[in-house]
């Protein structure tokens, strides 16, 4: 009966509808523009990549180009900010965060600067570009900065929600979300920053996703529901700051726990889960993330399979954790 | 607006501050700090147009950032003396628990401070944003800044300064501490920059320079620089100071940097700069 319940809220999950979570955050870039006069958006030369392109139509003003200046791009975004300005920065994550993150780590965080770090084509799935644009590392790297809400939604609609929330949340962001069309299968009002989102109620294992690993982890979970293994799925949105209570309450339940990332192992969503389960309730947990290793060119699908976090990845991992409880 | 007696009086007290402050922690840099006092002064009380009160988003008035925010003793000494925090609070400059950080943050909420500054090169990237803002908000009054000649080896001012000429934000006035010393020596055996102000009329920018240890040229020479605003090019004054000045053993040398006075010195650079107000 239980396994039945599962498989039906999982099967309201669907991959029909496909977009980019970059045009998320041109959507809703254009969107909390019209909510909001404050918001400007600032490009480093990549203003289409990022979709900005409906913002700029709309509010040409409020759109500030600077050239392939990251650097720079974040200081004058602070400096925006002293003026009352919510700026919203775009660029690729790579250049958002670890070319940057003196920059950020002065003129934003520490300065208390409510910038909106908005980054696109993170992790693998930027595809045939390669390793040199494949940040796996950023998620750590803004974590640990002192009053960075860090947001990684797992959609196109998310990413919209996303968007348009964080210009009412007041301090530095970091939004990250990619390149490639994957599957658009949540509600834009289910979004509420720093609370876990359940996408399925489960028994025998609890799945902490974020990003586009959180539909890999529903089709994970869909296969083991076949096999009779009950998958608690858990959208981790908001990896900082994080919504203990839930992945706490999730494990009292499952006592045990898988978590999947397009990130490298060390620094990202796996390791802030084990810090709270081990603080919390000691119990087993399988990472399926990049294995401290830098990416290489491909489609990312591909990249996904041979970097270990597919959809089989995922499942494998579920059975590993199983075992050990 | 203090008269020319009255800025040169305070200049010399701030010139105290710094090195008793600095004395006083037996840390910071009394160097560079000295051969700001007069411009930092002459800004604080002649230039600029400033609030009664403290306010982060300073509309309405004129906004002044440090990007070498290493000389922070002579900015805290100024903005004390100017009434934004009580001057008595000079004493706990780089001490645990004080607002006074070694450099200037606002994470202490220091009345004054609108941005962290130490970690060189981004402090004109942060007043060309203040200022493209102000040109957005409709507020037509100036952005401040100083940087270190030093400083100016760090690339993001050159995309900073690309940038204000591109936005043509003629409505900041950005000055070089232009000692021509650094940590490790003279700038032009360190990492000579040049033609400066070849370099910055060849980015777009208007450029005058000055000796910014003369009170009455530092206020002719801005004057003349806010009469080249609003004309579609930011302004740069190359301002040529001495390091250390005021002090006759710590002038013109990269060794006074950031190393503070022993009890002797303190008291031999104190007969050089007579009280001319009170000492905190």
């Amino acid at each position: 009966m239980l396994e039945q319940e599962t498989l039906s809220m999982l099967d309201q999950y669907t991959d029909k509808d496909k977009k980019e979570t970059r045009g998320g955050f041109g959507a809703g870039l254009a969107e909390v523009a019209r909510r909001n006069e404050k918001v400007v958006a600032l490009s480093a030369d990549l203003a289409g990549s990022l979709r900005m392109d409906e913002f700029i139509k709309e509010f040409p003003a409020r759109f500030i180009q600077v050239g392939i200046a990251e650097a720079n791009m974040m200081g004058v975004a602070a400096g925006l900010t002293i003026g009352g300005m919510i700026p919203y920065t775009g660029t690729f994550a790579n250049f958002s965060t670890g070319r940057v993150y003196d920059q950020i780590r002065q003129s934003i965080a520490y300065s208390g600067k409510n910038v909106k770090i908005c980054a696109s084509h993170a992790g693998l799935t930027l595809g045939e570009d390669g390793a040199t644009h494949q940040i796996l590392e950023d998620i750590g790297m803004m974590k640990m900065l002192p009053g960075m809400t860090v947001i990684v939604p797992c959609d196109f609609n998310q990413t919209k929600a996303a968007t348009i929330a964080i210009a009412d949340h007041n301090g530095p962001v970091y939004l990250r979300f990619g390149r490639p069309k994957t599957p658009n299968f949540t509600r834009e009002s289910d979004f509420v920053i720093g609370k876990a989102q359940l996408l399925s109620d489960g028994t025998d294992v609890s799945i902490f996703a974020c990003g586009h690993l959180v539909w890999k982890a529903i089709e994970a979970a869909k296969i083991l529901a076949e096999k009779n293994i009950s998958c608690e799925v858990i959208n981790i949105h908001t990896i900082k700051p994080l919504d203990e209570e839930a992945i706490i309450s999730s494990v009292k339940k499952t006592n045990c726990a898988v978590t999947a990332e397009e990130h490298n192992k060390f620094g990202g969503l796996g390791e802030s889960i084990a810090g709270v389960l081990a603080k919390n309730h000691p119990a087993p947990i399988e990472m399926v993330a990049v294995n401290d290793s830098f990416g290489e060119s491909g489609k990312p699908e591909e990249l996904m399979t041979k970097y270990g976090i597919d959809t089989p990845n995922v499942v494998h991992a579920v059975m590993r954790v199983l075992s050990r409880k | 607006m203090a008269s020319l007696e009255e800025l040169k009086n305070l200049a010399t007290q701030v010139r105290r501050d710094i090195v008793r402050m600095v004395h006083g922690c037996q840390s910071g840099h009394p160097g560079g700090s000295l051969g700001c006092a007069d411009f930092i002064t002459a800004l604080y009380f002649s230039i600029m147009k400033q609030n009664k009160n403290f306010s982060m988003d300073g509309k309405g008035e004129d906004l002044f950032f440090l990007s070498n925010g290493h000389i922070s003793p002579v900015w805290y000494s100024v903005l004390a003396r100017a009434g934004y925090f009580p001057v008595n609070e000079l004493a706990t400059f780089r001490k645990l628990n004080t607002r006074l950080q070694g450099h200037p943050t606002t994470h202490e909420h220091l009345p004054g401070v609108r941005v962290a500054s130490g970690s060189l090169g981004q402090g004109l990237s942060v007043a060309c944003g203040a200022a493209y803002a102000k040109k957005m908000n409709g507020d037509s009054s100036i952005v401040y800044s100083l940087h270190g000649d030093g400083e100016l080896e760090e690339g993001q001012n050159w995309e900073a300064i690309m940038f204000a000429a591109h936005h043509k934000l003629d409505n900041m006035i950005a000055t070089v501490d232009w000692n021509g010393q650094q940590i490790d020596g003279p700038v032009s055996k360190v990492m000579n920059l040049g033609d400066l102000r070849a370099k910055f009329e060849s980015f777009g920018w208007e450029v005058i320079e000055m000796n910014g240890n003369v009170m009455e040229e530092i206020l002719s020479t801005m004057t003349k620089a806010k009469s080249l605003l609003g004309k579609g090019k930011p302004v740069a004054v190359l301002m040529k100071t001495v390091m250390g000045y005021g002090v006759d053993f710590m002038m013109g040398s990269h060794e006074w940097h950031g190393i503070a006075p022993n009890d002797a010195q303190l008291a031999k650079a104190l007969e050089q700069l007579p009280l001319t107000l009170v000492d905190y």
